[in-house]
Formats: structure tokens, C-alpha cells, sequence
């Protein structure tokens, strides 16, 4: 199936970036307002009312924590919307991928190509969500800020997991009957994960439940960047980086098969 | 010269349909070669299998001189392909349209600049260049989406369906270009629903149904075979006297609503004996089409 790839993914990569950027201007606005809104109304006015946090061992601030799971939210977000409405409407409305692989490009090509530009907006979401909390940390809530190392490394981060939840929502593109239908994944997926993926409280909270949280992809996401952020890198780390790894390569190889089974006929 | 495209006993079989259903034919070299039928009678299926879209599921299929199932890429990398759906992409503009599909071949920037501008001229596209494809009109949809097959400089054109929709104008353009590349000699495959594009078009011609080729041939000599050189048509509105009588000649009479067709070589005499017993009956005697040749082939009942 690998073998089936070649430069033609680049090729369907580039052709979604090239409409993202014609158009870049309205599609930065989200990501830029969103993490302000909820810097201030989770982080200053929730963060408020939270006293004796602790992560890691580590007593720390509510809003520090909260900042890296901005990020890891904005990670999924971005690959697993333009892999589910984006993709959809470029296949199922547009035609868009009738019209390349009647070219040299396979749908192998096709699909991986989609993967990437979805990680890839998880990685420009990320990165204007981090830009944006550095930028606040500099000069609103000093018990942000991150190291520099950390800045640099989390956009990465970020298009790993982005590979993830994009390959994910490419299995769900490749089973709906209709756009409508998306709203399973996002109530029965992506909103538990909103809640209960380590984003907006430490999962230890969740009691018995906790290992729960461990199969859920945003939580091993989460784990990774605020760890990276807060320079609390550890074991468990290298233990969430080898989950979102396998999850990556299944996920892609489901969704590529299941792929072809919907639109070869 | 190796023929463009052989197939030998092509199958496509979906769960509970026969598609195509052990064709066998060569196109060659240059030609124009059409496929007809009724909807759902084969021709997309054949085409898609040709493309390199659709798996084969038996018999040999060889494009271009390389095998369907072994060398998809080589093959497309050399094909033009012209869809019956619109698919240009709605994100870009008409220049774009060209530029973004020449990078799916590898074809470098410069070049594919060169080439999107001298295809915008080739289809009289050039003052829309910048235009959005939601504000193009159906003829030239079709013009860019022929000139977006042209992108990779093809020797092998697939046109599925190129003009329906099409005013008389647009539809003449279209035939004017088809012939030009033909000119360049280059094999175009052509599925239309239009007799009469097939019939200028086409240097040779398979009509299908149910997956099977009912005729194959040139134009011309399908007529003289199928039809004759003539028809006679009466309008009976009333009773059936008119038939009975033709039919009483022992003709191949067919009746069609209170049309009646007659298919015959002497339908001239046959004619001028009408006309003498029936006076008041509409009769005239006009060319065979190849429209007569369809319609005498697959019915004039409703396929669907």
C-alpha cells in the first residue's frame, strides 16, 4: 500500500494549501480569537475560583495548566474538521477527488495528501494558539510563560498529533452516508475528549475512571505538549508519543483501505 | 502500428450486475472511435476500466501498450480525460483550474504556464481567465474542462459525453477542436447520446447494450447495413390501415406513438405506391441516419 505513494500526495498537499492561503486572512481570525476568549474566561475568571492545584507532583498555577491544553484542543480540532467537512465536501461535492485521480496520482496519493494538510492545519492552528498564549504570557499572566526550547518544539508536536486526528477522521469520511452524519463522531468522540482529555483539568481528577482517559488520543496529545511546555518531560511521555505513533499508522492504513473500498467502483 | 487500446473478453461485474459483459475490440492509431447506448448500457463502465479507474474483473485490457492492472500510472500519465460530471475545482479560478491539475503530472511551473495559456486560447477561454468556475456557463465548463484533459499533452483523449447540454454554437466549437486534435494524431474516445455528432464524428463506432456490442463499425456502413440508404415515415393518427398495408408488403415496419417507420431499399417505389392508394396519409421519404440505426438497434421504448 505504501508503495502506492509517491510525490502525487505532495501535489494534493499543495492544492489545499494553495486554496488556504488565497484565503487566509478569515481562516487565521478563529484561531487567533478563540484561545484569547478562553484564556480569559477559563483561565482568568474559572482559574480564579481554583486553589491547591497540582500536576505532576508539582503544585502550578490553574491558567498554566490550562494553556498547553489550549494547544493540544486547537491540535484536534484542526486535522479532524478539514478531514471531516473538508475532505468530505472535496470528495463527495466537489468531485475533487474523481477529477485527480484521473491523473498520475493514485487515491493512496489522495488520501495521504488529505492527512497532511489536515495535520498541517493543526499545525497553523497550534502555532497562532501558542503565538498568541506566549504573546499573553509575556504580558497579562506572567505564570504562563514557557522556555523558548519549548516554543520551538511543540508546533512539531503539534503536526504529529495532528497526522493522528486527521487519519482518524479520515475513517469516519470514508463511512458516512452524509455531511450531516459527522455529528456522531464530534458528540460521541470529540467532545468527550474536549472534556476529558486532560484539557481543562488534570485526568487524575477522574478518579477510578482515569485509565479511561488513556484511550483516548487527545489525552496522550495533551500529556505530550504540556510536558514539553512546562519542561516536565518523562517516561510516560515516551509511552503516549508510541501511542499516538501506532494510532498514526493504523489509523492511515484503515482509513486508505476503507477509502478505496467507498470510491473505487 | 499497435492499436491504442485492445481489449480482449472485458468483464466488469459488480454484486448483482453484469457491466460489461466480454467485449472485445481494438482502437487504433488516430481515430475516432465511439461508443453509444443507452443509459446504463456499459459505455462509462468501458471507459472507466480503460482509464485505469475502475479494477477489471476479467479478461485483457492494454492501454497504450501496457497493461490496465500493471502500469495505472504510466497509462493516466499519458491519457486526457474529459468527465461527463463537472468536476473542475470550485476553489480556483479557470487558469488555476489548468495550472493546479498540470502539478498532479509532474509538469514543471514554467511549462504548465505555457501550456494552461495556449490551451485558454485553443478553447476561446482566454478572456475568462480569471474567472471563478461558479460564474462560468455550461458551454464553457465543458470548454475548460476538454482544455484541462489537454493539459498533459495526451496521446490518448477520453471526451464522456462533451457537448450534452451544449448550445448549437458551443456544441460546433467542441466538434471543430475534436477534429484539430484528431488532425494532430491523436486517438480520441468519444461516448455520446447525440446521433449526429457520432455520425461526423466518429471514424468508427460500437453501440452497446446490456453490457454487449450490438453493432461495431464505421458510420456509414452501419447505416447501409442496419437501415438502408433511406426511410419512408408516415404519421398514421387514426386506425391502423397505413400499417397494415406496408406491413402486408412484407416491410420491416415500426410504429412509434402515430409515427410509422418503414426500412427498406426500395422505399422509394414503395412510397410512390403509398401515395397513389392513400392519398390523404402523410408519408415522406428522407436519408437513414445513424439515429435510425440506434433506434432500430435498442427500441424506441424508454430504457429507464
Amino acid at each position: 500500500m505504501i508503495m502506492g505513494i509517491d510525490r502525487g500526495a505532495v501535489a494534493v498537499w499543495r492544492r489545499n494549501a494553495d486554496v488556504f492561503f488565497k484565503t487566509w486572512r478569515t481562516n487565521f481570525l478563529p484561531s487567533v480569537f478563540e484561545p484569547l476568549l478562553y484564556l480569559v474566561a477559563m483561565g482568568l475568571g474559572f482559574g480564579g475560583l481554583v486553589a491547591g492545584l497540582t500536576y505532576a507532583g508539582q503544585p502550578i498555577e490553574y491558567i498554566r495548566f490550562l494553556a498547553p491544553g489550549l494547544i493540544s484542543i486547537s491540535a484536534m480540532y484542526g486535522g479532524f474538521f478539514e478531514c471531516t467537512y473538508g475532505s468530505f465536501v472535496r470528495m463527495h461535492y466537489q468531485k475533487t477527488f474523481d477529477a485527480i485521480v484521473a491523473t498520475p496520482v493514485s487515491l493512496e496519493d489522495v488520501i495521504v495528501g488529505e492527512i497532511m494538510w489536515g495535520a498541517s492545519k493543526s499545525f497553523i492552528n497550534s502555532t497562532i494558539v501558542l503565538t498568541v498564549i506566549t504573546l499573553m504570557g509575556w504580558f497579562l499572566f506572567p505564570a504562563i510563560q514557557f522556555t523558548s526550547l519549548t516554543i520551538l518544539l511543540v508546533p512539531p508536536l503539534t503536526f504529529m498529533a495532528g497526522l493522528m486526528f486527521a487519519s482518524i477522521a479520515m475513517i469516519f469520511t470514508a463511512l458516512v452516508p452524509n455531511i450531516d452524519s459527522f455529528n456522531y463522531p464530534f458528540f460521541l468522540l470529540i467532545t468527550p475528549m474536549f472534556l476529558f482529555g486532560g484539557t481543562f483539568f488534570p485526568i487524575s481528577q477522574l478518579g477510578a475512571a482515569e485509565p479511561l482517559a488513556y484511550i483516548l488520543p487527545l489525552t496522550h496529545t495533551s500529556l505530550l505538549i504540556r510536558d514539553m511546555s512546562l519542561g516536565l518531560l518523562g517516561p510516560i511521555d515516551g509511552l503516549a508519543m508510541i501511542y499516538v505513533i501506532i494510532m498514526t499508522i493504523a489509523a492511515t492504513y484503515l482509513a486508505v483501505r476503507m477509502m478505496k473500498k467507498r470510491l473505487t467502483k | 502500428m499497435a492499436p491504442v487500446v485492445v481489449a480482449r473478453d472485458l468483464v466488469k461485474r459488480y454484486e448483482d450486475l453484469t457491466a460489461v459483459d466480454r467485449i472485445s475490440f481494438d482502437i487504433n492509431q488516430g481515430e475516432i472511435f465511439g461508443f453509444l447506448g443507452p443509459n446504463g448500457a456499459g459505455k462509462s463502465t468501458a471507459i472507466r476500466m480503460i482509464q485505469c479507474v475502475s479494477p477489471v474483473t476479467s479478461g485483457k485490457l492494454e492501454v497504450l501498450g501496457m497493461d490496465v492492472r500493471e502500469r495505472p500510472r504510466e497509462i493516466k500519465a499519458r491519457l486526457g480525460v474529459a468527465p461527463q460530471d463537472n468536476n473542475l475545482d470550485p476553489d480556483f479560478n479557470v487558469i488555476q483550474n489548468l495550472t493546479s491539475y498540470a502539478r498532479y503530472f509532474g509538469i514543471p511551473k514554467a511549462q504548465a504556464a505555457r501550456r494552461a495559456e495556449e490551451l485558454l486560447e485553443f478553447m476561446q477561454l482566454s478572456e475568462k481567465r480569471d474567472v471563478m468556475i461558479e460564474n462560468l456557463s455550461g458551454g464553457m465548463k465543458r470548454r475548460l474542462i476538454v482544455a484541462r484533459a489537454l493539459i498533459n499533452d495526451p496521446d490518448l483523449i477520453i471526451l464522456d459525453e462533451p457537448t450534452t447540454g451544449l448550445d448549437p454554437q458551443a456544441r460546433h466549437l467542441i466538434w471543430e477542436r475534436v477534429r484539430q486534435l484528431k488532425r494532430e494524431g491523436r486517438t480520441i474516445i468519444l461516448t455520446t447520446h447525440y446521433m449526429d455528432e457520432a455520425e461526423q464524428l466518429c471514424d468508427r463506432l460500437v453501440i452497446m447494450e446490456r453490457g454487449k456490442f450490438l453493432v461495431e463499425g464505421e458510420p456509414k456502413r452501419l447505416i447501409a447495413d442496419v437501415v438502408g440508404d433511406c426511410v419512408m415515415e408516415v404519421i398514421e393518427t387514426d386506425g391502423d390501415e397505413a400499417e397494415r398495408y406496408l406491413r402486408s408488403l412484407g416491410q420491416q415496419v415500426e410504429r412509434s406513438a402515430d409515427r410509422l417507420y418503414v426500412y427498406s431499399k426500395d422505399c422509394r417505389t414503395i412510397n410512390q405506391e403509398f401515395r397513389r392508394l392513400h392519398p390523404e396519409i402523410y408519408s415522406v421519404i428522407r436519408p437513414a441516419t445513424l439515429e435510425d440505426v440506434f433506434l432500430r438497434l435498442t427500441g424506441r421504448r424508454l430504457k429507464e
